[in-house]
């Protein structure tokens, strides 16, 4: 084998404590090296075409670079070299920079390890196989899973691009937590008023099959070639044959029988309902387990009133596959609720706010639904108890948030602006009241945020007290709320008619399962990790699969918007061809020596092991054996390190390159 | 059952009715308290504003006995011993430099294996169902808000002892008399503690609003389980109602005076009558429903 060593100094970077001239010197000394030399910047176009130089003249079948971190320049060094005729896989590089200069000072022993470092990577590439890329073929089609605003946003955008779109949603309608709020910050415009077009957009789109009501149970395959299966639940009403004329929902006996998720819990509905009158798909569902008919086998007014017979009790959940290329995760948060006991859960409650025990402490979507005109108060500024207009109202901020002791250290991003949102609309709608806001800090980053909030303050006369509230009472009817103003070094007391606080926003109850149907990691709290915090924040750790809105972190509507726009694009970019190519380092089975323990499957987080029967001439099943599906594999490794017989293998780290590298570092002491 | 006893300084003296009253009910209800041999100050209220070492120190001497006299579980009544014990026990346990400094003080090893009680728990322990089937008194008219204050319940990652925002276990101990607990806003309330000598207004202050909260919620007693939150409220009474006058009185019984009453047992027996206020009426209203065995 002919290796060639590059050596860069990275400007000062390597250069200024390894002696790189002196690396590349004793690099040239080593077996198999026929060419060695230094550089200043081995990345720069001069220094790519140094390497292509070199591997014509010298006629050099393997290269190693010892530069910067692979995460940094492999696929640059890699190009190069496939550009004068390399196998890319046969380039190596040595981090001379993170693992050597940039964590030592003495110029000898670093310039020791730098030539270490070199040399186990040459022992290595002489052992490096030629390695052709995978290609798969793409499924032009994109599930997208949740309809709220980031859901309907990436579905619209993939769609307008001339792709197919499936949109679930676990609900009767589309729409998510921006259908229940009533105006949004920081324009103050009717959040109904710019939503439901769009949902009526999703609706009518030739190319968007909106399956509602409905849940991902189950995916299997890999990027561009997923096969995924929904979880229609029974809505007892065949939407196919429905009109939406509501007349069922009208005639229903059972009213006021459920609290509606749709007004949190502040308003009642029927047994027969649409979550809200804008709903799409304007479809009604029976909810089972309140419906007299249900429960007693009598009734069926519904279905006597329907003209179009569309009423039906004998509805199974059903389960619908589609095959897709692509999906984008966008299923949003939920909010903490304060009327939780302590528990081995993340939600500790608050004992020191009466755990929801007064009535008019409500959390931040409560509160939306009373500020909104198609609210149970129609607007009207109403307290839960007694319905009078509460003169004096509190907000606290940062409940749940930023308190470990609660449960979530993180912040929730969107409270500092939609509690001075809602501290406004109070002050537009009870111009006499009074509105007080405790805070931590206030955080209103963002185009025409801080303004906002100063506006709050000094156009409406919103109270801000900079401190924590440390208890709620109940006295003489007033809500007594007991706090400090860290500002002023004082302790507050505000006699109140009614306390709004915004809850940490928080992971949907079932993201974890969701996560791991999905193989996608997850954070401590539950929410969707992204790949790269900074350079890859729409993808995931596994090809394909996009996240968009707040089921990666806390978000409020414009950065849901525009991650979901990013995460269309993304899928758009996967179909951009009509293959996609990946990088070759997969596991490989040894058929020959394979035991079929499936040990490897049993530990692939990937769900890239499969089994496969070997058979003979006569067709006759000799063995079962483990097979890597290599659209599948992420090379994590894992199934090679547990194979009790050695039979897997991850191509591109074979247990002979590694111990090649191990036992050339060992010869030296 | 058999308990290690750790009664601190205040049984043996302000609040002598709550040792009187807990050795009463305990013999009632068939335990037995084995009193550490030789026990000391737990250092509560000043050691630990003069002294780190000292406020470990002090309880972990008398954990140190408690051990070397055989005993597993102690029982430390005043809400303010039980604390100071459970955290020199988190301190001894997690700060390797405190537990060698308080050895080479004590000139003895320390190590784990005491479980100390505070009055609810020791009551847990007994069981409730037995203090309810020896109930002889009705109490079903008697309306008690339970009053924990600070040193019980806080700080609940050391003593994870119930929850330290609106903790529940002294009702269920209640509800076992037959009488029934409140729900009042005040429970976990500051009394004023230790500003009883130098602060006495700000004592007499924040006493006032937690028996006025306690009366708003139709409480005909106050039931406590340290002798600090006892004295406040009980011996502070008179001023209080003095300084804010057209307030009425409300008897502050301990929370074994309450069970010993229950229990049927002897009121003098229980030192009921060493009260600043008079318990005297309220024995008098439950007396008239005593039912027969």
């Amino acid at each position: 084998m002919r290796i060639g060593v590059f050596i860069c100094h990275c400007g000062e970077n390597i250069g200024r404590t390894v002696d790189c001239p002196s690396v590349a010197s004793a690099c040239a000394n080593f077996s198999g090296v026929v060419h060695a030399e230094d550089y200043k910047y081995m990345c720069s176009d001069p220094g790519q075409n140094l390497i292509k130089q070199a591997i014509k003249e010298k006629n050099l079948d393997a290269v190693v670079v010892g530069s910067c971190s692979p995460h940094m320049h492999e696929k640059t060094f890699r190009k190069a070299c496939s550009d004068a005729g390399i196998n890319p896989f046969l380039v190596e590089m040595a981090n001379l920079r993170e693992h050597c200069s940039w964590i030592h000072d003495d110029v000898p022993s670093a310039t020791r390890k730098a030539i270490d470092l070199v040399r186990m990577l040459v022992e290595k590439v002489k052992f490096n196989e030629p390695l052709i890329p995978i290609r798969v073929p793409v499924t032009k089609r994109a599930l997208v899973i949740g309809g709220g605003i980031s859901g309907i946003q990436a579905s619209l955008d993939i769609a307008n691009a001339g792709y197919e779109v499936v949109l679930v949603e676990k609900e009767p309608s589309i729409g998510g937590h921006m259908s229940q709020l009533s105006e949004t910050f920081p324009t103050l415009d009717c959040s109904q008023c710019i939503l439901t077009p769009r949902m009526v957009e999703v609706y009518q789109h030739p190319r968007i099959k909106l399956v509602s009501y409905s849940e991902v149970e189950n995916v299997e395959g890999f990027i561009g070639n997923f096969s995924v299966t929904i979880r229609k639940k029974a809505r007892s009403v065949k939407d196919e044959l429905c009109t939406g004329c509501g007349l069922c929902v009208q005639k229903c006996p059972i009213k006021k029988v459920a609290l509606s998720d749709f007004d949190e819990g502040l308003a009642t509905r029927p047994a027969m309902y649409v979550p809200f009158p804008q709903a799409v798909p304007n479809i009604p569902v029976i909810d089972r387990s309140v419906c007299t008919y249900f429960k007693t086998g009598k009734c069926q007014l519904c279905k006597k009133v329907c003209g179009r017979e569309a009423i039906d009790f004998e509805q199974q959940d059903q389960l619908i596959k589609e095959d897709v290329g692509a999906i984008i995760v966008a299923t949003g948060y939920k909010l903490y609720t304060i009327d939780k006991k302590p528990d081995e859960s993340m939600i500790k409650g608050y004992g020191e706010y009466g755990y929801g025990k007064f009535k008019d402490v409500v959390d931040g979507l409560q509160f939306e639904r009373i500020a909104s005109a198609s609210g149970p108060t129609s607007g009207e500024m109403l307290r839960p108890s007694d319905k009078t207009t509460p003169k004096k109202i509190v907000f606290i901020q940062c409940v749940g948030s930023r308190d470990e002791s609660k449960g979530f250290s993180y912040c929730s991003k969107i409270c500092c602006m939609y509690t001075a949102k809602h501290a406004m609309l109070y002050k537009h709608k009870v111009h006499d009241g009074e509105a007080y806001v405790f805070y931590m800090d206030i955080r209103a980053g963002g185009k025409n945020y801080d303004e906002f909030v100063r506006r709050a303050i000094e156009e409406d006369g919103v109270k801000y007290i900079r401190g924590r509230v440390s208890k709620i009472y109940e006295e003489n009817g007033k809500l007594i709320v007991k706090g400090e103003d860290t500002l002023a070094g004082v302790r507050v007391e505000i006699d109140a008619d009614m306390v709004v606080l915004a809850t940490a926003m928080i992971a949907q109850n079932d993201s974890v399962k969701l996560a791991q149907t999905l193989s996608v990691s997850y954070d401590k709290y539950g929410f969707f990790n992204e790949s790269h915090p900074k350079l890859k924040p729409v993808e995931t750790s596994t090809g394909g699969i996009f996240l968009a809105g707040a089921c990666n972190a806390p978000r409020d509507i414009p950065d849901s918007v525009s991650m979901a726009s990013a995460a269309a694009a993304k899928a758009l970019v996967l179909f951009g061809s009509d293959v996609l190519e990946r990088e070759p380092v997969v596991a490989k089975v040894n058929e020959a020596t394979c035991a079929g323990c499936f040990y490897c499957q049993k530990v692939c987080a990937y769900n890239a092991i499969e089994q496969k029967e070997i058979k003979d001439r006569q067709g006759n099943v000799i063995k079962v054996v483990a097979y890597v599906n290599s659209g599948l594999c992420q090379g994590c490794g894992t199934c090679n390190a547990t194979c009790p017989s050695k039979s897997v293998e991850l191509l591109g780290f074979k247990d002979d390159q590694i111990f090649a590298q191990i036992n050339s570092f060992a010869e030296v002491f | 059952m058999k308990f290690g006893y750790y009664p601190g300084c205040s049984l043996s003296g302000t609040a002598k009715e709550f040792d009187l009253s807990l050795k009463e009910v305990l013999k009632y209800l068939d335990t037995d308290l084995l009193e550490i041999n030789d026990w000391c100050c737990c250092g509560a209220s000043s050691a630990h504003s003069a002294s780190h070492l000292l406020s470990v120190a002090l309880p972990a001497r008398n954990l140190i006995l408690a051990k070397e006299q055989g005993m597993k579980e102690i029982v430390a009544p005043c809400a303010a011993c039980f604390n100071r014990l459970k955290v020199a026990q988190h301190e001894l346990q997690n700060d390797e430099h405190i537990r060698i400094n308080t050895e080479e003080l004590l000139d003895t090893k320390y190590s784990d294996g005491i479980n100390v009680l505070n009055l609810i728990s020791l009551f847990q322990q007994i069981g409730l169902e037995k203090i309810k089937s020896n109930a002889k008194v009705d109490f079903s008219k008697l309306n008690v808000a339970c009053y924990y204050g600070c040193l019980l319940v806080r700080p609940h990652d050391i003593l994870k002892f119930d929850d330290p925002e609106n903790p529940t276990t002294m009702e269920e101990v209640v509800k076992a008399t037959g009488a029934k607990p409140v729900d009042w806003n005040f429970k976990v309330e500051c009394c004023g503690a230790a500003h009883s000598i130098a602060h006495t207004e700000i004592v007499e202050n924040l006493s006032m609003k937690i028996l006025d909260d306690a009366i708003n919620y139709k409480a005909n007693v106050i039931v406590v389980a340290c002798p600090m939150c006892h004295s406040n409220l009980d011996m502070r009474q008179k001023n209080i109602i003095k300084h804010n006058p057209g307030r009425n009185k409300i008897p502050i019984l301990y929370l074994s005076q309450l069970i010993g009453l229950s229990l049927g047992l002897d009121h003098k027996k229980l030192g009921l009558d060493l009260h600043f206020i008079d318990t005297a009426p309220l024995i008098a209203s439950l007396s008239e429903n005593e039912v027969a065995v």
